[in-house]
């Protein structure tokens, strides 16, 4: 990083681009000792410094706008076009629904009206359609992707954290609902952090812990449809599913952890304060 | 692309400062993600449909010259939001006063602020971008990056102590 560009702003220590670089975390340990040996001699950082804080206070809620449900559903509605098919509800997608030939012919004339017919414009259309039906897919097999795509490098965690007091809040103002954040840690599966999904229509919780070597997703978002005590599970692709429900709000965990092992993970949870 | 559809929301809404043209950029931004989305082939999608977002208003922008210019009344701002306006149960109603009143003027500061450093705040506080893919997402070396941040925090911060120190 160049980060002799466009420095010493009007007035000010020439440091302070980087007490700014520290504070968004992007300076590595060396660096940021360094400045720290600068900072307890100059004023100016350390007023930098009280400011950025202050800076980070006023803004971290005003410049949230949270999207308006009607505006979410028009915009997925327009993609969907002619998909009029229901938004999966979480009680029904349980079980894996077949595309219809009705749905499949919307299908092709959706693809071919839009994208045309050579076969590379196809694979994007098969890849789109993939992603953005979620009808079409059952929600096992969404949470399933959802796992999967969390596993690419990168896409697992927005949130890093194995303290639960930090992973918690960091949901605040970013989704409609506070998940319930336990840390495992004593039972074998420690938290390693959250993330925003998006599952049957809607933003939710995801809570990453890992087990040995094992990642698990946790999905949560709050219930609509009854209480589902007892442990309910299912398997895909070589994953294991398992599903619970309590105080509004349903669980989903995925991972490919032995189902015996996933289980217990779930009876911990539901076991733990 | 769905996950980051949030994300997309917040930075149409902030660029074009009003939910009715930020609702069109957002359609016309998906629309050219689901089109293109065979032919990426980079690792962050968000950056990247954040990059079309920000490509989209910006056109917008340029389309309607003039009209963008038009500020958005405070009142606007507070009608849309009555949930985050409502007074929590803690605060006794004057505190409760002050910070409403608060919240109203920041946002007016944040949408006053001109459009490089609004964009690069919003990608920074609010994404929660690295320097590298605010770099990449408008287009902008990563000390300009630095630089913009820079100056619309000072921006944000002297405004607001300039305001608290008025009777």
């Amino acid at each position: 990083m160049n980060m002799r560009e466009e420095m010493s702003p009007a007035g000010r220590c020439e440091m302070v681009l980087l007490v700014q670089a520290e504070f968004d975390r992007e300076l590595d340990a060396a660096q940021a000792a360094n400045l720290q040996a600068h900072r307890t001699l100059c004023r100016d950082c350390q007023a930098a410094e009280r400011e950025l804080t202050q800076a980070h206070s006023l803004v971290h809620e005003e410049l949230y706008h949270s999207m308006p449900d009607a505006m979410r559903q028009r915009i997925v509605a327009r993609l969907d076009a002619d998909q009029p098919g229901p938004v999966i509800r979480p009680a029904e997608g349980w079980t894996r629904r077949p595309a219809t030939p009705a749905a499949l012919s919307r299908f092709r004339s959706w693809r071919q009206s839009i994208i045309g017919f050579s076969l590379g414009a196809a694979c994007a259309a098969a890849a789109i359609f993939l992603v953005l039906n979620p009808a079409e897919q059952s929600l096992t097999e969404q949470l399933v992707a959802g796992h999967v795509r969390a596993l690419q490098p990168g896409h697992l965690e927005d949130v890093a954290s194995t303290d639960q007091h930090t992973v918690k809040p960091w949901f605040d103002g970013r989704i409609d609902f506070a998940p319930p954040v336990k840390d495992l840690g004593a039972a074998g599966f420690p938290l390693t952090g959250g993330r925003l999904d998006y599952i049957a229509g809607r933003p939710v919780a995801a809570l990453i812990y890992q087990h040995d070597k094992h990642i698990i997703n946790m999905f949560v978002w709050p219930t609509a449809g009854s209480v589902v005590p007892t442990l309910q599970s299912a398997e895909r692709n070589g994953y294991n599913v398992v599903h619970w429900s309590e105080s509004g709000m349903q669980f989903w965990v995925v991972s490919d952890v032995e189902h015996s092992q996933l289980s217990n993970f779930a009876q911990d949870w539901q076991r733990s304060p | 692309m769905l996950p980051h559809l949030e994300a997309a929301h917040t930075l149409a809404r902030w660029l074009m400062r009003d939910s009715g043209a930020a609702e069109e950029v957002l359609q016309d931004s998906m629309v050219r993600a689901l089109t293109y989305f065979g032919s990426f082939k980079g690792i962050n999608p968000r950056g990247w449909l954040l990059q079309i977002v920000r490509n989209a208003a910006y056109s917008s922008m340029k389309l309607n010259r003039g009209i963008e210019l038009v500020p958005i009344g405070s009142n606007e701002e507070a009608g849309t939001d009555t949930i985050a306006d409502l007074p929590s149960g803690d605060d006794d109603p004057e505190t409760s006063l002050i910070k409403s009143r608060d919240r109203c003027y920041i946002r007016r500061l944040l949408a006053a602020l001109p459009v490089d450093l609004r964009e690069t705040l919003v990608l920074r506080e609010l994404e929660e971008l690295t320097y590298k893919e605010i770099a990449e997402v408008t287009r902008t070396p990563i000390g300009t990056v630095m630089s913009r941040l820079w100056r619309a925090r000072q921006m944000l911060v002297r405004a607001v102590n300039e305001q608290r120190q008025k009777p």
